[in-house]
């Protein structure tokens, strides 16, 4: 009789351990396979975030383990959401996140329509677009770094080529306001692949023959991109941006890479301005008190994008 | 708009999550945006209030 994997995996399991199995219930047993993640879970995930939010009522810094910690209640919250300058670094990262978004969507959207139009090549060119996503960060902000160069950077030489400034007369991540700028071009550089392919699911899922009845009903092409294409992509739209959107507010190695947050503290958001109060200032408790503003935020936009996401599976 | 009221007063998951997720986007805008200092104080609490609500309803009936 031809044995399965099961049957020989019983076989094989000694005798003791056997008997103790087989006294346990199905539930037990599930029990024993998920309890090293949930384990694992809990040290990892669940305990850092209650002591976090344990440390965000007190004056703890890490520097000095010794110290008498006092309980300071909601003192810390008090002083982040009226502090001026930490309300400028959410105002730097709305800036990065509104634009990259928002030219993201308008160039991955394009390409996405372009791409799914059937032509010859059309496999190696959705390669190419997307090479840039799978780079490291680090890499991208690298090389981006060296592009920028005003003296030898590519990139002040095209806009030299196209606008006939002097390629040496402006500095793209020394400027007060260009550098803001350079961090958008390089995060649409490399995440707009990502919306494209996410837009391009989009277009696909789209069935034919909604687009041949409306050549029946004689839609005109504009009509059926604003009836039946954007209605239709939308959901896909929305899972972009809230997803984008999500991993722009926590965006730290890029913008280290490329500016470390200046000129001045031009360029300066939320993640490096709480990196700098937690291990540079060593302000643990008030840091863990930006960190948990900062989760909340993240969190909640998390919720609304799960429930995107519901929507566009139930399609 | 009486589907919704109705909803709401039956406990409905939909527009419970509707509320909670306005709360949260109008948490999130009020955060980031560059005009009125009391807006980005009360940010946090309303984004909180959005998210506990929005676990809490996620559990109610559709």
């Amino acid at each position: 009789m031809p044995s399965n994997p099961i049957d020989s995996a019983a076989r094989a399991t000694p005798e003791p351990v056997a008997r103790k199995i087989r006294g346990l219930s199905d539930r037990a047993i599930a029990w024993l396979f998920v309890a090293p993640t949930i384990f694992l879970l809990l040290a990892i995930n669940i305990f850092p975030l209650i002591w976090t939010i344990r440390l965000s009522f007190t004056n703890f810094r890490a520097n000095r383990p010794n110290r008498e910690v006092e309980w300071v209640g909601l003192r810390n919250y008090e002083r982040i959401l009226t502090d001026s300058d930490i309300w400028l670094t959410m105002q730097a990262t709305a800036h990065f996140l509104f634009w990259t978004i928002f030219f993201q969507v308008l160039i991955g959207f394009t390409l996405a329509w372009l791409i799914n139009r059937k032509f010859r090549g059309n496999d190696l060119w959705t390669t190419i677009i997307v090479l840039p996503m799978m780079l490291s960060p680090a890499v991208v902000g690298n090389f981006w770094t060296f592009l920028y160069q005003p003296q030898i950077g590519l990139f002040n030489y095209v806009v030299s080529f196209f606008t006939g400034v002097d390629p040496s007369s402006f500095e793209m991540l020394g400027s007060v306001t260009l550098a803001p700028w350079s961090i958008v071009i390089v995060d649409t550089w490399m995440w707009t692949p990502f919306v494209m392919l996410i837009c391009l699911a989009g277009l696909r899922s789209i069935p034919d023959y909604i687009y041949e009845a409306a050549e029946i009903d004689r839609a005109s092409k504009l009509r059926q991109f604003f009836t039946i294409t954007l209605p239709m992509v939308l959901p896909f739209l929305m899972l972009a941006v809230l997803f984008r959107g999500i991993e722009n507010f926590k965006m730290f190695d890029l913008v280290v890479q490329l500016t470390g947050g200046g000129p001045g503290s031009i360029t300066e958001v939320t993640s490096i301005n709480l990196k700098r109060e937690a291990f540079e200032k060593w302000r643990t408790g008030y840091a863990s008190a930006y960190a948990i503003i900062l989760f909340v935020t993240v969190f909640g936009l998390a919720s609304i994008y799960v429930k995107a996401l519901n929507k566009v599976k139930q399609r | 708009m009486s589907g919704f009221l109705d909803g709401l007063l039956r406990l409905r998951r939909g527009p419970w999550e509707m509320v909670a997720t306005v709360l949260i986007a109008v948490g999130v805008v009020m955060l980031m945006q560059p005009y009125v200092m009391w807006l980005y104080t009360y940010s946090f609490i309303v984004t909180l209030v959005g998210t506990v609500m929005f676990i809490v309803v996620s559990h109610f009936p559709e």
